[in-house]
């Protein structure tokens, strides 16, 4: 069982509630899950649509051809009609797209008309989730639960009128579907036990919280802001403090302010504010003060495509601010990833006294993915900080001193009569501006080049998916895990891998894995990424000597899909 | 006195910033504050330089980014007053935005700007409190824009401490720091500060010609009357308390921390079993 549905309309007609509804009842029910957006820069109108995928199998990325299309607009049907399977339907509302399609591949389902006889016309959502559930055999006990959870506070009234649309909409579908062959009964003997319904910026959220933030700065920005979203909702449970800056300059700026007096401390943004922070970061590198920044990529340059996704900001990140300091960039490609390298990001940042970047991009911000667990056994909690009375009972302290590794505790300030001191101007072991030149070499050697061993080997090397010894090898980052593996899986023989980047900075050594002799071994390696120049291959040349002879960049600012990106392979096998 | 002694400042002979450093340093002592109790942030430009100079807890930043460093230090530990000082370029000019935002917020951090209406730094061009017609190297027709009015910006935003001092009465001066860091809120003291090296027109002479001492009788408490005040400027320039008034402070709005600094919270990960159930 593997069924695509997609939901298409206009902005403001309830997409989004469509599609959560559906996915955490599959979810619920113990289907795995994968859903993916795409929507434009406006509030209101426009076309936008919400994909799901469910199978009882792991899948981890969406499928171009689509089994029920929700047709909130006629858009949904000019854009995706040709997206059907064959065994494929289009149900829609004529009362509200104004048109009657005759074709067998549609199916009209009067949603209004329906809501309106269940207790209102704002319930029609509710309707359509009743009917696509209907046209699956799905049955509405999980459903039922999600609405009482949902409209609890507004009263029994709001909770029966929804659960009695839903069943509207449901009926309906069983009694005129003719053609619905779908079945996503449970087929097995023991129940399907409910999975976790996960997005990628909940998932990065989550993790900073899983690390001990205390304090998020940022100025909204698609696609980085349902991070701050998120956090901002566990304020009070967790005690973190957000505070939306005035620009992005402030975030970062106020995010290492709370991390000199002692907390641990983000922000995050996209490629635009990112920009904005450089001369922030340079100051985390020249004050060693730890901070997290969460770089959301959308298409560049300047404004581009603010609602849609790339991979083009990957150099960006690698290289810019002035001046020479250590850093760790990691891309996620998974929300589990995500969750994972957000504690990692901490754990590090404090440690080692650094910027650290996490890099995700609209795709993986956006879409949902389905886990079994997440296990709390794996995360990292060391507090790095000298605080208390260990400070006060130093002898003496000196905020950057020398030492044997590079790192000097960093204390926090107003818990000793010891002051903590540091500067923007290169500085001595106090902290205080200094201009002679013997004092700025040991500051470098400290920050740069004491450090900089110890971080790598802290870096994991890129993920194998596959085949060991495999003589076709996909070589990406960041978001494209999912797409990538599965299309690993559609290689016959078993004769593809997957290798996949996401810990970049600094650039994992070939010690644990020897992943360029892999790839010389190859018959073919090709790097595939979600932008114009190819900036992973770049970096593996820079960095290993590694030169790809294949490369596929797709930078329409869409994600890759399954099928398109195996035909894209298959010709480039051909080509061999 | 000596517990504040810092390096030995890098100022020109004659300049401004020695008598705000020492107004500084007895204000804090008249105030009983011991240097490692407080933080000082600054920015770049001469007045940057200053926490260097006050053996303080410190954090010397960016230029114009004082009041965002400021005010993460502040959200962190609201037990910890925090000051920041800049310059008229730092903080009317890089990072005037920050000024706007910082006083919106009312934080209650304690700004002190040396205002020497020029660039010293970067060795003599026109700031944003230039006056109108000043020629300098970079204008050499004579600044074309419109001086900026900080107190008078302070006020029309609402800000809960406006005040100007003047390095040339250091003594007034030390009561009006004192005044900033006791009032709860955030506080702007604008402090005229000549640059004898870059700033030929507005001389000690200069100011000691015009500024006078508000009049005792005078209410800062009353909005309209201080954008008045804070209008003033030419032959009878005001020092002292221009406006103040009595807002609630930021730190006290956050629930978060009410009871307890953002720094002296413990983490609790225990929770996180239940956050991840919120999933399914």
């Amino acid at each position: 069982m593997d069924y695509s549905i997609k939901i298409g309309g206009e902005a403001g007609q309830g997409i989004q509630t469509i599609g959560d509804t559906l996915a955490k009842v599959f979810a619920r029910s113990g289907y795995h899950v994968f859903t993916h957006q795409d929507y434009e820069s406006r509030i209101r109108g426009g076309h936008n649509f919400y994909q799901i995928r469910l199978s009882e199998n792991h899948i981890t990325a969406s499928k171009e051809r689509i089994d029920i299309i929700v047709a909130l607009d006629r858009e949904s049907i000019v854009q995706h009609e040709k997206e059907l399977t064959e065994r494929g339907l289009i149900i829609y509302d004529s009362s509200v797209l104004r048109q009657n399609y005759r074709e067998p591949h549609f199916m009209e389902v009067p949603f209004e008309n329906i809501a309106v006889k269940s207790g209102g016309k704002i319930m029609a959502n509710i309707v359509a989730v009743g009917a696509v559930l209907g046209m699956l055999g799905i049955d509405l006990t999980i459903l039922h639960e999600i609405i009482k959870d949902a409209f609890n506070k507004k009263g029994e009234e709001v909770v029966m009128g929804n659960i009695n649309a839903s069943k509207a909409g449901h009926d309906y579908a069983l009694t005129n579907c003719q053609r619905c062959s779908f079945s996503a009964r449970n087929v097995h003997k023991t129940p399907l036990l409910p999975l976790m319904l996960i997005s990628g910026n909940e998932a990065l959220g989550l993790g900073a919280i899983s690390a001990g933030l205390k304090f998020y700065s940022a100025y909204p920005m698609t696609p980085s802001t349902g991070i701050m979203n998120y956090i901002a909702d566990k304020e009070a449970e967790y005690g973190i403090i957000v505070e939306q800056a005035e620009d992005e300059i402030a975030a970062i700026n106020m995010a290492l302010g709370a991390s000199f007096a002692g907390v641990r401390a983000m922000t995050g943004t996209s490629g635009g504010g990112f920009a904005l922070m450089v001369e922030g970061l340079s100051l985390a590198g020249m004050t060693e003060t730890p901070v997290v920044i969460a770089l959301a990529q959308r298409p560049g340059p300047a404004t581009g495509f603010p609602t849609r996704t790339e991979q083009a900001d990957l150099q960006f990140a690698l290289y810019t601010a002035h001046g020479e300091f250590p850093r760790i960039v990691f891309a996620p490609g998974t929300p589990e990833q995500a969750f994972f390298l957000a504690n990692k990001a901490f754990d590090l940042a404090e440690k080692y006294q650094i910027p650290v970047i996490i890099m995700t991009d609209q795709y993986l911000a956006d879409s949902q993915w389905t886990l079994e667990r997440i296990d709390l056994n794996s995360i990292r909690y060391t507090d790095y900080r000298l605080r208390g009375e260990g400070f006060k009972n130093l002898a003496a302290y000196k905020r950057h001193a020398f030492t044997q590794s590079g790192v000097t505790p960093l204390g926090i300030p107003g818990d000793a009569k010891h002051l903590v001191v540091t500067d923007s101007d290169e500085h001595n072991e106090e902290g205080h501006i200094v201009e002679d030149a013997a004092t700025r070499i040991n500051m470098l050697d400290k920050r740069l080049f004491k450090k900089l061993p110890l971080i790598k080997q802290e870096i994991d090397p890129p993920v194998l998916y596959g085949n060991n010894n495999p003589e076709i090898v996909l070589v990406g980052w960041g978001s494209t895990y999912g797409v990538l593996k599965e299309v690993v899986d559609m290689f016959p023989a078993k004769r593809a891998a997957m290798l996949h980047f996401s810990e970049i900075c600094p650039f994992p050594t070939t010690d644990k894995f020897d992943y360029i002799k892999m790839l010389d071994n190859a018959s073919l390696a090709v790097c595939i990424e979600n932008n114009a120049t190819g900036q992973l291959a770049r970096l593996i040349r820079a960095e290993t000597g590694f030169e790809f002879k294949h490369k596929i960049n797709k930078f329409d600012g869409r994600p890759f899909m399954v099928s398109n990106l195996l035909g894209d392979l298959t010709a480039c096998i051909d080509r061999l | 006195m000596t517990d504040y002694r810092g390096q030995h400042p890098a100022w020109c002979p004659g300049c401004g910033n020695y008598s705000i450093l020492k107004a500084f340093k007895d204000a804090m002592i008249r105030l009983n504050m011991e240097p490692h109790q407080l933080v000082i942030v600054s920015g770049i430009g001469q007045a940057g330089k200053f926490p260097h100079y006050v053996r303080c807890n410190t954090f010397n930043g960016l230029h114009g980014r004082t009041l965002p460093v400021a005010t993460g230090i502040r959200l962190a530990n609201h037990e910890m007053p925090v000051m920041a000082f800049a310059g008229d370029g730092d903080c009317y000019g890089e990072g005037g935005n920050h000024l706007i935002h910082a006083i919106r917020r009312n934080i209650n951090v304690k700004l002190f700007v040396h205002d020497n209406q020029i660039y010293g730094l970067t060795k003599g061009q026109a700031s944003p409190t230039s006056m109108e017609g000043i020629k300098t190297k970079n204008q050499p027709f004579g600044v074309f824009s419109e001086q900026l009015n900080p107190m008078a910006l302070a006020v029309a935003l609402d800000c809960s401490f406006v005040a100007r001092g003047f390095a040339g009465e250091t003594e007034h001066l030390t009561w009006l720091i004192e005044e900033a860091v006791k009032h709860k809120g955030f506080s702007l003291l604008d402090i005229l500060q000549p640059c004898v090296t870059f700033n030929k027109v507005n001389t000690y002479e200069w100011y000691k010609q015009r500024v006078y001492h508000i009049e005792l009788e005078y209410n800062p408490e009353d909005r309209t009357s201080a954008f008045n005040k804070a209008l003033e400027w030419g032959e009878r320039i005001p020092v002292g308390i221009i406006y103040q008034n009595h807002r609630m402070i930021l730190e006290e709005r956050i629930p978060i921390i009410r009871k307890a600094p953002l720094v002296r919270q413990s983490v609790d990960l225990l929770k996180l079993e239940d956050t991840l159930r919120e999933f399914i």
